[in-house]
């Protein structure tokens, strides 16, 4: 091929001003979209100027919103993982029934999370070391995770003991322990992100992974540390729903791959790789929250918000997809 | 005779042996599993199955894939049933119209976010999933349509028919199979969805409309998704607005890629899907049989997409190393 | 005098306010093989998509048979009788090779009926045509590059074509397909058929061609028969000025052995490759695309690494399974398709420069922006690299700077032993001469170079030594006096070839 349709004339386009770089980031709109939710919902309700009442809320969705930090990594890295709602739920399992057939319990949290790491590791083998697609495999493990889960634990649910009910309720720095937790875990990943060699090798690898690989970068190392990272996280997750649930059963954590998705996106996360922020995820897992309590508030149907929660998760691909086209010719 | 043809083949006649060693086996442990009746009762396990497995190889040959067809089998199910129920004088075969017409909308829909706005099926379709299971809610406010509201014809459909008492629902789908082969093999936008998904930047060289074609494929996926929720009302007797075609899609897909279907685009055959659907039925028929409790299935679905995702992948080696190995020096 | 199959008047094109052709008239005979010529970018490539319904020209008109057309798209030019058949062919490879032949002309609706047997039949017959020997029934998946633009001729064939126009067709043939496609053209333009024959290979359009048409920036230069144009013409008029000899860089020292290879085999692609390259030693490595000369270069980096043989760096035996590895060991890799395997598209150009020496930018695992910044705005000094700002995505850059680009993060490494392929493949001129002297400076710097290359006159200008290989296995192995382009093409051509 001639490379006849290459504007070789110019050397290179003009650098556009820094403002409008800023105006056309995807976390900008996710900040803007969080502003007008908290206005509108607290129109709808005066609660909504309570912090506490807030940080409650976000309690509910603590555990969605972690997992939801390291997928916005693993999307950056070019990969998918649609299993973490499956992995929390059989990581539960796991722990739940270990410990109520006699197993201590430190014991039985280990094996909650060393599940959660082993899924992790067989996604990632499947998609690393077998070159399988990782949207197909983990749509498989998807279904697999939660069907061993209901393996294990039929119909019923699994009681956990009253000292481990309620480690939501923990109020610590006058916040539940959950909603500290996904503050910790938020700023160490931005930072690991947005500082770290290993943070920009993640960039690197998701935007052309083959020329990542011939810069010397251990690309499969990388994504699957990635893999091992959410597969550990959703086992974490998935004890920290335990915990507030006070039982456990198959169900549990069910289509929360969705709400997953959808805080990556609609932070402004590039579905194809290479772009993408934790603040973004941050605030948009908080923007999450706010809609959907706002929703709750104003007694809309549990059905209405799915149907929300639909849309959001398309128009903000569909926003996010047009802001990065504007950006890059 | 090609290679690669005769893989195809060997793949096919593959599934088949499987098939027949699998009720071998099982007839050997519990001999019931080889009499009439239990033919009676795969066959009336897999129609639904086979008509979604029709539409999912479309998507799939196409490079595409559908997670919403559970989500609009339920809502074309219920639409209908609610006719069914608000309009008890109505002709009922007006129903299948009905079901295949919103399912044709909404997998329509479907295909105008991949096509218009170049995103991801998956992820379109994941979101949709909610979106429509959400709007099953909301137009039946959440409540089931009883068995006194199936029409009795209707329900008959699914018990017998002047042919050996085989119930129509069986023919039905083997018609829609037929159809299905006589489409992709016989006329020319057949053979386009194979050629899309076969080199999709080609494909518009070649005068190929991709967004027609990609439209296409995912309203008939939608269409043959309402049938299969038409014939669900038949089959059971009920619609509810949460169990009615939740976790469709896994059981679909799963027959689908057993059955050979590419998840990289542009190979899968009618045969290979039909005997696909045919053993996955013979296992579910089995489970109760051989007393697995009826909670394993999702597992089993999972195992076999992943197991169906390494098959594909060691037929596909196998084959282009027979390929380099003939390539002359 | 007979009348034009096609006029094209006053084809202009332009991509995003950069005008890639200006003005070019030309008339093309029924009958007759007419080549294109120029260098990259000269626009002939864009001259014969415009012709082919690809891209629309942005002024201009076409006629053919004297009534004027408008090609539209592709398919327009398909049903007035034009078809582009592209270096790497388009194909469908899970259909079969009958169905590629007709895929896209059929009659009637959507749901019309596929004559099978009759597509299979029309398939036989325009082989026998042909006469090649592809069984029309097979799926396309496993095809040779030859058969595979076999399939597109015949596709020409099949649809009636009255234009054929081949973009650069022989490049990935061996000598022997490539004497089989122009028995074809030939028979086509007897025919009276219009063939346009897109080629860098001289003699392949003196052998083959009626008429030349020369491209330069855009402007057509000249159109004439090929028997008044003598060969200096030709460069004088694609160049547009006296061809300067590239100056052998001076004052270089050639030092001990920096890399040896010994035996070096991967199964199928390349067998027994064994040659040496000394510190401050340019050697080339020569042949014909496909010839396996990629494949040693991945090899030696780690990206696909042999099953067999060694690999010495500095005298001591290594083993390299990965381009991390062979980065620790001091090689460096500027691949051949930068595309695929250099830059990354979206992200700046500063994170591009620094992307293979994290250690540099970094302290404990921590990007210092500041260090980082310091480190790329040298390189970017350095090369002379031409850009807005360095914090802007390498994607906004010519082919020339992010190739310049892709050099200076490898020269960061301190590369002892420097890889290129191809590594002025598709810059301007100007770019490449600067090329030339960084590759010339970085030798006398006691750096050890193997250069990939097609382009046979960078080859001689620049090597110490030539390596020529074909078909997997090296052929030659000539020094600076023995490498003449006669001796490099000798040993390029496979044996098969010769054999015909």
């Amino acid at each position: 091929m001639t490379g006849g349709a290459k504007p070789t004339a110019r050397d290179a386009a003009p650098a556009r001003p820094g403002w409008k770089l800023a105006l056309y980031r995807p976390e900008t709109m996710t900040f803007v979209l969080l502003v007008l939710s908290m206005f509108g919902a607290s129109a709808l309700s005066p609660y909504f100027l309570d912090l506490g009442y807030i940080l409650n809320s976000f309690a509910l969705s603590a555990e969605f919103a972690m997992v939801a930090l390291v997928l916005t990594m693993v999307i950056i890295s070019g990969e998918i993982d649609l299993s973490p709602a499956s992995n929390m739920a059989l990581s539960a399992c796991l722990f739940a029934w270990a410990q109520s057939s006699g197993v201590p319990m430190p014991l039985a949290i280990l094996i909650g999370l060393s599940a959660g790491l082993l899924m992790g590791a067989i996604n990632g083998i499947m998609v690393i070391t077998l070159q399988l697609p990782s949207i197909i495999v983990t749509i498989g493990t998807l279904t697999l995770y939660r069907g061993l889960a209901q393996v294990i634990a039929g119909d019923k649910s699994i009681r956990v003991p009253e000292w481990f009910i309620g480690i939501n309720s923990w109020i610590v720095l006058g916040m539940p322990f959950t909603v500290l937790l996904f503050l910790i875990l938020s700023l160490l990943l931005g930072l690991v992100l947005g500082t770290t060699v290993f943070g920009r090798q993640i960039y690197l690898i998701g935007t052309n992974e083959i020329a990542a690989q011939h810069a010397g970068i251990r690309t499969k190392r990388i994504k699957m540390s990635l893999f091992l990272a959410i597969g550990l996280a959703s086992s974490i997750a998935g004890l920290l729903t335990a915990s507030r649930l006070g039982s456990v059963r198959y169900d549990l954590g069910l289509g929360g791959e969705l709400q997953m998705v959808l805080m990556a996106m609609l932070g402004g996360t590039y579905i194809f790789g290479g772009r993408g922020t934790i603040l973004g995820t941050f605030l948009a897992a908080w923007l999450l929250v706010v809609a959907s309590t706002g929703m709750t508030v104003a007694n809309l149907l549990p059905a209405v918000q799915l149907t929300v929660l639909g849309i959001l998760l398309i128009v903000s691909i569909i926003a996010t997809n047009f802001i990065y086209s504007r950006t890059q010719r | 005779m090609s290679v690669l043809r005769s893989i195809f083949l060997r793949r096919e006649a593959g599934i088949f042996v499987m098939i027949v060693l699998f009720c071998l086996a099982v007839g050997l442990y519990k001999p019931q599993f080889l009499t009439l009746n239990s033919l009676r009762i795969i066959l009336l396990l897999v129609p639904l199955i086979l008509i979604g497995a029709m539409g999912q190889m479309l998507v799939l040959v196409a490079r595409h894939v559908d997670l919403s067809i559970g989500s609009i089998l339920g809502f074309s199910a219920m639409l209908t049933g609610m006719m069914f129920k608000f309009y008890p004088d109505i002709w009922w075969p007006l129903g299948f119209v009905v079901a295949i017409g919103t399912g044709a909308l909404l997998g329509l829909l479907n295909g105008v976010f991949v096509t218009l706005f170049r995103l991801p099926a998956i992820i379109v379709t994941l979101g949709t999933l909610n979106l429509y299971r959400g709007l099953t809610f909301i137009v039946s406010d959440a409540k089931q349509i009883d068995r006194q509201f199936i029409p009795a014809a209707l329900k008959a459909m699914s018990q017998t028919s002047p042919v050996f008492g085989i119930p129509w629902i069986i023919f039905m789908s083997l018609g829609i199979a037929a159809l299905t082969y006589v489409f992709v093999m016989h006329t020319h936008v057949g053979r386009q969805i194979y050629a899309l998904g076969s080199n999709p930047v080609a494909a518009p060289l070649r005068g190929i409309n991709v967004t027609r074609v990609t439209l296409l494929v995912f309203s008939i996926s939608g269409a043959l998704a309402g049938l299969a929720g038409i014939m669900y009302a038949s089959r059971w007797g009920f619609v509810n607005p949460s169990n009615t075609g939740n976790g469709f899609e896994f059981q679909v897909i799963a027959a689908v890629v057993i059955g050979g279907v590419s998840i990289n685009g542009g190979s899968g055959s009618v045969l290979g899907t039909v005997l696909g659907v045919l053993l996955l039925g013979c296992v579910a028929a089995a489970l109760p049989l051989l007393g697995i409790p009826g909670t394993t299935q999702n597992a089993i679905y999972g195992a076999v997409i992943l197991a169906a995702l390494l098959i594909d992948r060691s037929v596909r080696q196998q084959g282009l190393k027979i390929l380099t190995a003939k390539v002359p020096s | 005098m007979t009348e034009p199959l096609i006029s094209a008047r006053r084809i202009s094109k332009s991509f995003a306010a950069v005008e890639v052709l200006r003005d070019v008239d030309l008339d093309l005979m029924p009958g007759e093989i007419h080549a294109l010529l120029g260098e990259n970018g000269a626009g002939k490539s864009t001259f014969a998509k415009i012709l082919a319904g690809v891209h629309r020209p942005s002024h201009g008109s076409l006629s053919m048979n004297g009534r004027p057309v408008d090609v539209t798209s592709p398919i327009t030019a398909q049903k007035l009788g034009i078809t582009l058949i592209h270096q790497e062919p388009i194909s469908f490879p899970d259909l079969s090779v009958a169905e590629n032949l007709v895929l896209g002309r059929h009659e009637g609706g959507w749901l019309g009926r596929v004559p099978w047997a009759q597509m299979v039949r029309d398939a036989r017959a325009i082989m026998k045509v042909l006469d090649v020997r592809i069984d029309v029934t097979r799926p396309m998946r496993g095809l040779s590059i030859a058969d595979q633009q076999m399939v597109e001729i015949a596709r020409a064939l099949a649809s009636d074509s009255r234009l054929i126009i081949m973009d650069e067709p022989t490049a990935p043939l061996t000598p022997k397909e490539a004497e089989t496609l122009f028995t074809i053209a030939r028979r086509l333009r007897d025919e009276g058929r219009t063939v346009i024959f897109i080629s860098h290979r001289l003699e392949e359009v003196r052998a083959l061609c009626n008429r030349v048409t020369i491209f330069r920036d855009g402007i057509k230069v000249i159109t004439d028969t090929i028997d008044a144009l003598s060969e200096p013409d030709i460069i004088r008029h694609m160049i547009g000025r006296p061809l300067k000899e590239y100056i052998h860089k001076q004052g270089s020292v050639i030092g001990e052995v920096a890399l040896q290879v010994d035996r070096l085999t991967l199964p199928g692609v390349f067998h027994d490759i064994s040659f040496t390259v000394r510190k401050g030693e340019i050697v080339g490595l020569g042949g014909l695309v496909g010839a396996g000369r990629t494949d040693v270069a991945q090899a030696l980096f780690g990206v696909a690494p042999a099953t067999s043989g060694t690999i010495s760096v500095n005298g001591q035996a290594v083993k390299i399974t990965e381009p991390s590895e062979a980065i620790g060991l001091g090689l460096a890799f500027v691949p051949e398709d930068r595309a695929v395997a250099g830059i990354f598209r979206s992200l700046s150009v500063e994170q591009n420069i620094s992307a293979a020496v994290p250690g540099k930018i970094a302290s404990m695992g921590v990007i210092r922006r500041g260090v980082e910044k310091a480190l790329t705005a040298t390189s970017i000094a350095n090369l002379s690299i031409r850009l807005a700002s360095s914090r802007q995505p390498i994607g906004e850059l010519s082919g020339g700077n992010q190739q310049k680009a892709i050099l200076a993060r490898w020269l960061l490494t301190d590369p002892q032993i420097l890889i290129l392929d191809e590594p002025t493949r598709g810059i301007d001129i100007g770019v490449k001469a600067e090329f030339y002297d960084m590759i010339g400076a970085l030798a006398v710097k006691g750096c050890a170079i193997l250069l990939i290359s097609s382009e046979l006159p960078e080859l001689l200008a620049l090597c110490d030594r030539v390596l020529v290989m074909s078909e997997g296995r090296l052929t030659a192995d000539l020094a600076r006096g023995q490498a003449t382009q006669e001796t490099i093409m000798r040993a390029a051509v496979p044996r098969s070839g010769v054999a015909a």
